[in-house]
């Protein structure tokens, strides 16, 4: 997106409920600064913080560049549920395996989606620290359904809204795999490996969010 | 989304693409949602997401939004939305008659028939939107499908949805309407399930792609089943 589109937008930025939360929800620096404006937003009204909040989100690049951002903090969970989390549970079996792959796949997609949004201009979100409420397989591997269905419906909500074909392309490229996890992990559960029937069922980002902020540490 | 041809009695299939296509109230979460997308130039969304009534002007005022500077053409959504029709319709085909082997019984057989099932609903649903943008969907074509073993078979079927998968994701970047696109990529990750679904039961990668699936494009694609057309 060029930039006078950034200035052109300014306005129905601010007025996005769903945007504010998803920046409020990263560290980026931009989205500190966004924290306080919305924060005196509370308090003066809206209107008066919509140059602060146009200049902190003119510093992400817009448009592809944030929900590549909004991707890249799902991918972050998932890598550090996987690859943290799942290091300090008893994992055996396929369940093992699956973490283990699947955790590095996570890792994949943390690497592609910086260096995209990097490609393009935007800053990379900073990683927020997580915190992963499972203490047995059992609960890990529920969890893990959670994570992989939910980021199957992220991205299938979000991708229509890029407007970059490559990006777009790799948007697809991804969420393919995490269709594929969540298919195996549902399996492993004696769950359905499709839980939406024929046609998976597209969330917003304020959907994701809601579903995914518990474990992210404020 | 309404075009000139559209006939709004006309029966149409239930499921997401009656959903995103046809109720005013999805239609606004969908606008909604992409808006959410923040710096994306709202007047280009809006004339792309408009579809084919104002593809004249999308074209022009939407040039610097998109990395596509051809008009956006239903023409061209449409042929897609036939060619992963034809996908569709060989998938149903050759999991009804993988059923009707009854090799699968039990677990696994119910899994093969929800799959089936399922099949049956893209079918339906991409029917349905080539009829909502005004084209023709194609005929049905009859498949030949080799069923001589329950591990020949899971192994296509494995084959067939892997392909199928790839076959969404080539068409991806091609589709011009935000709401076929999204009917495809609801349908694309379902392809991703049944794949990784049946790479378990005959023991084969779920992900034989690695961490990022390789899309196919439509010569590839229409190469590879063209020994399943009878």
């Amino acid at each position: 997106m060029s930039n006078h589109t950034l200035t052109d937008t300014g306005q129905s930025h601010l007025a996005n409920p769903e945007l504010a939360e998803f920046e409020v929800s990263g560290i980026t620096r931009s989205s500190f600064i966004l924290r306080g404006a919305l924060a005196a937003g509370a308090v003066y009204g809206l209107g008066a913080v919509t140059p602060f909040v146009s200049q902190a989100l003119a510093e992400t690049g817009g448009g592809d560049v944030e929900i590549l951002n909004f991707a890249l903090t799902l991918e972050y969970l998932e890598s550090y549920f996987y690859n943290v989390k799942g290091k300090e549970i008893a994992l055996s079996g396929a369940a093992k395996s699956y973490a283990s792959m699947f955790g590095e796949q996570e890792q994949d997609h943390v690497k592609a989606l910086t260096e995209t949004i990097e490609s393009l201009g935007g800053k990379p979100v900073a990683k927020p620290a997580f915190v992963i409420p499972a203490s047995s397989s059992s609960s890990f591997m529920a969890l893990a359904s959670v994570l992989e269905n939910t980021g199957v419906s992220a991205y299938n909500g979000a991708a229509p809204s890029l407007q970059s074909k490559k990006v777009l392309a790799a948007a697809g490229s991804i969420v393919q795999i995490e269709a594929r996890h969540a298919a195996a992990i549902n399996l492993l559960l004696g769950k359905s490996p499709t839980p939406n029937q024929g046609f998976d069922v597209p969330l917003t980002k304020t959907q994701v969010l809601a579903a995914v902020k518990p474990l992210i540490k404020a | 989304m309404s075009s000139p041809t559209t006939e709004e009695s006309a029966p149409q299939p239930a499921g997401i693409v009656e959903r995103l296509v046809r109720d005013d109230v999805d239609r606004k979460r969908f606008l909604k949602m992409a808006g959410g997308a923040g710096a994306a130039s709202f007047g280009a969304f809006v004339l792309a997401a408009c579809g084919s009534s104002s593809k004249k002007t999308a074209s022009t005022a939407a040039a610097t939004a998109t990395t596509s500077t051809t008009s956006p053409s239903a023409t061209g959504d449409i042929a897609i939305l036939n060619y992963a029709l034809t996908l569709e319709y060989l998938e149903r085909e050759f999991y009804a008659k993988v059923v009707a082997s009854g090799f699968f019984t039990g677990k696994v057989g119910s899994l093969i028939k929800d799959f089936g099932s399922q099949e049956a609903t893209h079918v339906e649903a991409l029917k349905g939107a080539v009829s909502k943008m005004g084209g023709t969907p194609v005929a049905n074509p009859n498949g030949k499908f080799p069923i001589t073993s329950a591990t020949q078979v899971a192994e296509l079927a494995y084959t067939v949805e892997n392909l199928g998968a790839a076959a969404y994701l080539g068409q991806a970047g091609n589709i011009q309407s935000p709401e076929v696109l999204a009917t495809a990529l609801a349908i694309h990750s379902v392809e991703a399930r049944h794949a990784a679904t049946l790479g378990t039961l005959v023991k084969k990668s779920l992900t034989p792609d690695g961490a990022f699936a390789k899309p196919d494009d439509m010569s590839m694609v229409l190469a590879a089943v063209k020994p399943f057309l009878a």
